[in-house]
């Protein structure tokens, strides 16, 4: 017998325009004991589908049509009483974000007792009896310490782990999980699945797992429904589904998920998906603005960009006396070289220390040790501001986050214009101008974009004037600082795509920073593992994929998602290189 | 966290020593203070003789010591116009003031809060929104304006309270009291409610903003997610969360009620430190002034150090260190 289900649910916004219609048309089954995954990208309806399941759409939401049934008995129109009393007891929730989840303010015993004792109506003691018991299911070492403490004194992980136990506290029948390890690390990640799976399996709970992650649909789902749109497009068993899947969308979608196993030359082109629907015009440099000027002085036989014994410390508190001073080496002893025309990327988990580096050779953070030295010239001894803007020219960023790296009173015209104008690249407004649309041009976005805001482009497109700004130094060296995670994985093969062709074109030098293993394969020529602040190992990146060296790496690569018997084979793709 | 308050400490030191600095400046350059004490007929070696005999000769350094230990001692010299230690001037005139400005401050909490809370939870609600626009009344009107309307209203038309004064006092030998008697209560009502009404407006917008602000977080929404009842999530996590800037900016505002009582304390004839300081501004009584000034910068340091504590007592992230793991 099924124990939640979802059937022809529709979800609609009313908004000045007319009606949002969120979620259509949707049916899905859940019964005990059985993860259903909920996948698609952003926009695609699948966590209003979980709001609605618990009862808690945003207002002006609603339910248009359809109905939610628990055990049979419906409760999507029930009173917000009734529903409440559903909420907690026999529906919990998990969120994305364990760091915003859980008040701050309140200890995790307060936070938990007074669910428990909400619901299942114990005592003060026996609830903090339980509360103890519970941290201690969910693998929360030393429970009776940690259980007096605050959210802040636990590491993202743990506090997953608390929030966990939080939703698990009255033993609900369903739990939904909307992006339970998305702000998590790849290890931490894995520690999450598995008590999760556990606890379905040992409770017969029924859980929704709401994510666009591939990965995470193959490592714990039972059966899965991708959701385009707001319509569930295909559902069925997750090795079906992976394995063989019959829409276009859903092949697209594994299509453009980069593969950790063989490097392609390119990613198999989604065209299914929102986006560009003709691939940008191949610049001829010998003719082009870009090309122009491209010789940088004269080359030096050595790497372009070469950094030894890299570090920079951070005070952790401010101590009058020197001893009493306690210093974090946010990056310690860090050497590499790159070569012209080469891409480096840099991996690690949060706090490595990988996008500190990418800080410290654009000169963003003055290192407290080491030198980086660009063409010959050793960056960290020029002292005057203005001595360093013609490297300032050549070496360029591209940042995470592509909602807040743009100024949102600018139009684009003027984002990307501000560098040339800087650094007195064209002569003239028009030229200037006409410069700019080329480039919006060769990015994807059409020259029309100049006249724009930032606003009015959705993450994908805004990622792409980023580059289009990062371009328009003529730049010879382009530190991409994951410029893809905050993007959907078909956007994510659009821009890397992009940034392929163009370090074709131009033959930029790059150095490519990820937390993401499968992305680095695909990106990069050598590879550098990081961890707290140091650098464990460099190889090439079919080495460090095939034979890694340190145990750190290869046990990143055992966490890495694998998805065997995820289908590749029907999509048109050449692989380059001799493995796979 | 000793360390953070010995810190704060010594800041506050620095702070009023550089007040005491500005005041004693004024103190010492700004007119003459013998032509001040003395009259016309005075001859020159007389005044010579005067300057010696206070100290006026000394090097500037020793002359800023004295008067920073005088200071300290509660010394200020003697009012130019009332002939009497600025000190006992000043012990007078204080209790009025401190009165004033909790009572209004208590007043604008008690009603600021609430109404803060009420505007957030019903922000679509009819009532809500009058509370907005009145309270866009109370941030625009001056403060003069507010007093002189409620004289004309409830003391000139009405004629239901007095309009000047402190009414009957109690001494209590160590202060003055207008709390307990009937006359200086309902003098009371008045101006604390016009010192008050800006107050209760700042901070109903205050809260009201903070407060919507927590209701969009993600605990929030965890919190309605396990099932609580509204009171809980509202009173217990939203609240709480909201209070830890409130508590910033009442404070703050605590100290220029006291400092800024002084336009309140003139309409109303308020027998205050204000009153007291604009009377001694318009016969230039500098030592009244200049011990006024590092009185108000006294209090403005030590309301911030309790806020500062206020901070460890609220927020955990600063009580307790970060133990990862």
């Amino acid at each position: 017998m099924s124990l939640l289900d979802v059937k022809d649910l529709r979800v609609e916004f009313p908004a000045r325009r007319g009606l949002f219609v969120a979620v259509d048309g949707v049916t899905l089954t859940v019964r005990p004991g059985e993860i259903l995954g909920v996948v698609g990208e952003s926009g695609a309806g699948k966590s209003t589908i979980g709001n609605a399941v618990i009862g808690l759409l945003e207002p002006p939401g609603r339910i248009g049509a359809g109905e939610i049934r628990l055990e049979g008995r419906r409760i999507d129109d029930l009173d917000e009483a009734a529903k409440r009393r559903i909420r907690g007891r026999r529906i919990g929730m998990i969120f994305q974000d364990p760091l915003t989840s859980l008040d701050p303010l309140q200890t995790i015993e307060s936070q938990l007792v007074e669910t428990i004792r909400l619901h299942l109506g114990l005592d003060g003691a026996a609830a903090r009896a339980r509360a103890v018991d519970l941290l201690r299911q969910v693998g929360i070492p030393d429970p009776e310490l940690r259980v007096k403490q605050y959210p802040h004194q636990f590491s993202g992980g743990m506090r997953q782990r608390v929030v966990i136990a939080l939703a698990l506290c009255a033993e609900p029948e369903v739990v939904v999980a909307d992006e339970p390890t998305t702000a998590l690390d790849v290890s931490i990640q894995a520690q999450i699945l598995d008590l999760l799976k556990a606890l379905c399996r040992d409770r017969k709970v029924g859980m929704i797992v709401i994510t666009h992650d591939m990965g995470v649909i193959a490592e714990i789902t039972d059966r899965v429904a991708v959701m385009y749109r707001g319509r569930v497009v295909e559902e069925g068993p997750t090795a079906k589904i992976l394995g063989d899947p019959d829409h276009a969308y859903t092949r697209a979608l594994i299509g453009a998920v980069p593969r950790p196993d063989v490097r392609l030359h390119r990613f198999p082109y989604v065209d299914y998906i929102e986006g560009i629907a003709t691939k940008p015009p191949a610049i001829d440099l010998r003719g082009h603005w870009l090309g122009k000027a491209r010789d940088f002085g004269a080359k030096t036989d050595g790497p372009l960009l070469a950094v030894e014994g890299l570090g920079i410390r951070f005070p952790m508190n401010n101590a009058w006396l020197e001893r009493n001073r306690r210093y974090l080496d946010a990056v310690k002893d860090v050497s590499f070289a790159i070569a012209e025309g080469e891409t480096f990327g840099l991996v690690g988990e949060s706090g490595s220390g990988k996008s500190t580096v990418a800080r410290l050779i654009t000169g963003l953070y003055r290192p407290t040790a080491g030198r980086v030295s660009f063409n010959g010239t050793d960056l960290t001894a020029i002292t005057r501001d203005r001595d360093l803007n013609p490297f300032r020219r050549q070496i360029q960023m591209i940042f995470q986050d592509p909602f807040s790296s743009l100024n949102p009173r600018m139009r684009v015209l003027d984002i990307v214009a501000e560098p040339i104008r800087f650094h007195r690249l064209a002569s003239g407004r028009d030229e200037v101008e006409r410069i700019v649309r080329d480039l919006l041009d060769h990015v994807g976005l059409g020259a029309k974009a100049a006249e724009k805001f930032p606003h009015e482009f959705s993450g994908g497109q805004r990622q792409r004037i980023c580059i289009a700004r990062a371009l328009a130094t003529r730049p010879r060296f382009l530190v991409c600082d994951e410029p893809t995670s905050a993007l959907d994985v078909s956007i994510q093969a659009q821009i890397l795509n992009l940034l392929k062709d163009l370090q074709e074109e131009l033959r930029l030098t790059m150095l490519f920073i990820s937390h993401d293993l499968p992305v680095i394969r695909q990106m990069c020529d050598r590879v550098g593992v990081m961890r707290h602040g140091r650098l464990l190992e460099v190889a090439a990146t079919e080495d460090l994929f095939e034979r890694p060296q340190h145990p750190y790496t290869q046990e990143l690569l055992r966490l890495m998602p694998h998805f065997e018997g995820l289908s590749h084979d029907n999509l048109d793709v050449e692989a380059v290189g001799g493995a796979g | 966290m000793p360390t953070f308050i010995l810190k704060r400490l010594l800041q506050s030191v620095l702070v009023i020593l550089t007040v005491a600095l500005i005041a004693f400046s004024l103190f010492r350059y700004v007119g003459d203070p013998i032509n001040a004490m003395v009259g016309q007929d005075t001859t020159l070696a007389q005044r010579e003789e005067l300057k010696e005999r206070l100290g006026l000769n000394d090097p500037f350094i020793v002359q800023y010591a004295r008067f920073v230990v005088n200071a300290a001692q509660g010394e200020f010299g003697m009012s130019y116009r009332h002939r009497r230690p600025v000190s006992e001037l000043l012990a007078e005139r204080l209790p009025a003031t401190l009165e004033l400005s909790i009572v209004s401050m208590v007043l604008a909490l008690a009603l600021g809060v609430p109404m803060g809370v009420y505007t957030a939870l019903k922000r679509n609600g009819v009532l809500a929104k009058t509370f907005m626009t009145v309270s866009l009344v109370g941030v625009s009107l001056p403060t003069f304006l507010i007093g002189i309307l409620l004289i004309l209203v409830f003391g000139v038309w009405l004629r239901w309270l007095p309009t000047f004064g402190r009414g009957a006092v109690v001494d209590l030998g160590w202060w003055t009291t207008g709390l307990l008697t009937k006359s200086g209560l309902q003098a009371l009502i008045l101006p604390a409610i016009t010192l008050a009404l800006f107050q209760m407006t700042l901070i109903m917008r205050l809260v009201r903003s903070e407060m919507l602000e927590v209701l969009r977080t993600d605990f929030i929404k965890f919190a309605r997610a396990r099932g609580l009842p509204d009171r809980l999530v509202n009173f217990r996590h939203a609240l709480k969360n909201t209070l830890v800037p409130v508590i910033t900016i009442t404070g703050l505002q605590l100290g220029s009620i006291i400092a800024f009582a002084i336009i309140t304390e003139s309409v109303f004839q308020w027998p205050g430190m204000g009153l007291l300081f604009i009377q001694a501004i318009s016969t230039v009584d500098i030592p009244v002034m200049a011990a006024y000034l590092c009185l108000i910068a006294f209090f403005f340091v030590i309301i911030n150090l309790v806020v500062d504590l206020l901070y460890f007592a609220v927020d955990p992230r600063l009580r307790v260190g970060r133990a990862l793991g």
